[in-house]
């Protein structure tokens, strides 16, 4: 379970929120909302742990995550506008690297089918660079397929992506949600989970 | 899905990060043909009188990798760093030290090693004698890797900066002097026919300090840049 | 009696201590100056072996020796900065920087009007000089990389990290200038003998402490500059009469 207190964040000399807080229990998703510029984007790696609160706590299972540190990172995934994939490798070679540095190691079998899953058949093997936008962040989504993490922290998930991809990024989240895997997200497209309560945490 | 131990890791980013040095071929070789370049250099500016490049030698080559290895820096973790990598990397659960280890080691494997290659072929235009060539393989050798693991501290507080490159060796440089003068000093005294020992020793001394201490620095360095 | 410490360490309070303290630094350093350069340049009896030239010693020395102690000073604050997280520490440590540098330009510069007339040259590669250039270098790095980095927490925290790389690298880098000196059989700037005449010193020690005055002063003027214009958006800053016009 995540425990935020009295959360207040700055960029510069600028503050951008004080004073939040929420709880989020396992089989929940939030959205978090607010205009360009509010914090959204910061708030959610201040949670990852990129960034320090000026006040505030974050709480997992009952520990600060600045203490958990790497056991943290363990349980969280964490997707932002840059889709952390490199140009030269293909897509196979992406996810297995993505997956060994989040500490799992990945069969190619299972690499494969992830990829074909997520709608890049045929071009599993091919170099990243030659793919399109669309595809690149189908690749860089084919993380949440074979990864075990409990949270999941996603900034803007449905750039890029077409009807289709946007259906199944819905799927996957309300299979982690059943899982009893939580969910944080910001987007600028309307996301629906079926049959899930959505709570939104708005940033002014 | 197994999970993987942290030597799993290790081997990964370092061949993660090689894969990556041999399909943009390119990167590496300009660092090997400007080290070329700047000891061909030289003797075009001061003569060709061979008992005083003789002399030069030794400092001539070991300030052209310093300064090679100095422009290879920037490459280190400016590519991760754009593309969203790195900050993957360091939402990794194991030790974000480990981590940077394995790209200083490809890092030294794809820009280091090629020099310490190379540099023997480069003595001979300057008459060095074949015990001077060994201690300088050697040296350099030795002293490549200190390079790199410094100029990685550099690398990783100036992320994206619009200084870049330049900022980058001066605030680099200065530490790397040591390296420089023990370097420089074994090969003097290898052509003098004087004892070596003292400043391998020292070389070592100073790679077993870099290895312990610059990646958790380095570490360090990348959580500040990445706020 | 004790002394709330914590009370100064914000830049609020510390602001108007600041600014108090500054006139009995800068009163003392300019008396001592005065002091120490007339005993320097007029009451110091001439060298056996330098002749007149060596007085410009009572300059190099003193900002020499001071140069390398403000590098761990500064390092000291930056270190505090990151620990303990406090901003003031980092502005210290940003205040200090410059006048460090300036210290040991002045030492390179008055090191080379001393070298021209002993040795014939503008320049004497000797450890002490060689150390004091990459000194020097060591804080233009400090400021040029506080300088590039726009977010000032980022630049703060980068800095102190590379100053305290820096100053546990000086050992390091010393130990082997010194070596590499020796190696070389290279020129050393010394004194005549090794027991200075009574007045050279007791004018070294003047001027010694009349640059740690003037230091100071500077370095306080400096960090309410730099107070004025990191917290320019809070409201305390507007109450006050130099801001309020």
């Amino acid at each position: 379970m995540l425990e935020v207190s009295n959360l207040a964040c700055s960029r510069g000399d600028h503050r951008l929120f004080s004073g939040l807080n929420f709880n989020l229990h396992p089989g929940q998703i939030m959205q978090v909302q607010g205009a360009n510029g509010s914090g959204k984007t910061s708030l959610l790696r201040t949670l990852c742990g990129f960034l320090m609160p000026d006040e505030g706590d974050i709480v997992w299972h009952g520990q600060k995550i600045c203490e958990l540190a790497e056991e943290y990172h363990n349980e969280i995934l964490y997707l932002g506008h840059l889709n952390a994939i490199k140009d030269e490798l293909s897509g196979l070679e992406n996810l297995c690297i993505s997956a060994g540095i989040a500490g799992i190691e990945l069969e190619e079998k299972e690499a494969v089918t992830a990829l074909r899953r997520m709608g890049l058949r045929g071009r599993e093997m091919l170099p990243t660079k030659v793919l399109s936008q669309g595809q690149r962040r189908r690749v860089a989504l084919a993380r949440l397929l074979v990864s075990d993490a409990k949270l999941w922290i996603l900034d803007e998930p449905l750039t890029a992506l077409d009807v289709g991809a946007v259906a199944l990024i819905q799927e996957l989240i309300a299979a982690h949600l059943a899982r009893q895997g939580m969910v944080v997200f910001t987007t600028h497209q309307p996301l629906h989970v079926a049959g899930m309560e959505m709570r939104i945490l708005a940033l002014s | 899905m197994k999970k993987s131990s942290m030597l799993d890791l290790l081997v990964l980013v370092i061949r993660r990060d090689l894969v990556l040095a041999m399909r943009r071929r390119a990167d590496v070789l300009t660092t090997l043909i400007f080290f070329v370049m700047v000891v061909s250099l030289f003797p075009i500016g001061v003569g060709p009188e061979m008992d005083m490049l003789r002399k030069m030698a030794a400092g001539v080559l070991w300030v052209a990798a310093l300064l090679a290895s100095m422009l290879s820096l920037g490459r280190l973790f400016s590519a991760d760093y754009l593309d969203g990598t790195l900050e993957q990397m360091m939402l990794a659960p194991q030790s974000l030290s480990m981590l940077v280890l394995g790209k200083m080691a490809a890092h030294w494997m794809s820009s280091g090693l090629p020099l310490v290659l190379m540099a023997p072929v480069l003595g001979l235009q300057y008459d060095m004698s074949m015990r001077s060539l060994g201690v300088l393989i050697v040296s350099l050798l030795l002293g490549t890797p200190v390079l790199s693991m410094m100029g990685a501290i550099g690398a990783a507080l100036t992320l994206g900066l619009r200084g870049g490159g330049v900022l980058l060796s001066l605030l680099v440089l200065p530490l790397c002097i040591p390296v420089l003068i023990f370097g420089t000093g074994a090969v003097e005294a290898a052509s003098s026919g004087l004892n070596i020992a003292s400043h391998l020793s020292l070389l070592g001394a100073l790679l077993v300090l870099a290895l312990v201490f610059t990646p958790w620095v380095t570490a360090q360095a990348l959580r500040i840049s990445m706020e | 009696m004790s002394i709330n410490w914590f009370k100064y360490s914000a830049p609020t309070t510390f602001y108007g201590l600041a600014g108090k303290m500054i006139p009995w630094f800068a009163f003392p350093a300019a008396i001592l100056f005065v002091i120490g350069l007339y005993m320097g340049f007029f009451v110091a009896p001439v060298d056996a072996q330098q002749g007149e030239f060596y007085r410009i010693m009572f300059i190099h020395v003193p900002t020499s020796i001071l140069s390398m102690i403000f590098y761990l000073v500064m390092a000291g604050y930056a270190a505090l900065g990151l620990i303990f997280n406090t901003r003031l520490s980092a502005m210290m440590a940003s205040a200090i920087a410059p006048t460090g540098a300036l210290f040991a330009l002045i030492s390179l510069w008055t090191g080379a009007l001393w070298g021209k007339p002993m040795w014939g040259t503008w320049w004497i590669w000797d450890a002490r000089l060689t150390s004091q250039l990459i000194l020097f270098f060591l804080y233009l790095g400090f400021i040029a990389l506080h300088a590039s980095i726009d977010e000032p927490r980022r630049a703060d925290r980068a800095a102190a990290l590379l100053a305290i790389v820096g100053s546990v690298n000086v050992p390091i880098i010393y130990f082997s200038v010194k070596w590499w000196n020796t190696l070389h059989q290279g020129a050393t700037i010394k004194f005549s003998g090794t027991s200075m005449q009574i007045t050279m010193q007791h004018t070294l020690l003047t001027m010694t402490i009349a640059c740690w005055l003037y230091a100071i002063a500077v370095v306080l003027a400096r960090v309410r500059s730099i107070i004025l214009e990191r917290e320019r958006k809070t409201e305390w800053i507007n109450e006050l009469p130099e801001v309020r016009l």
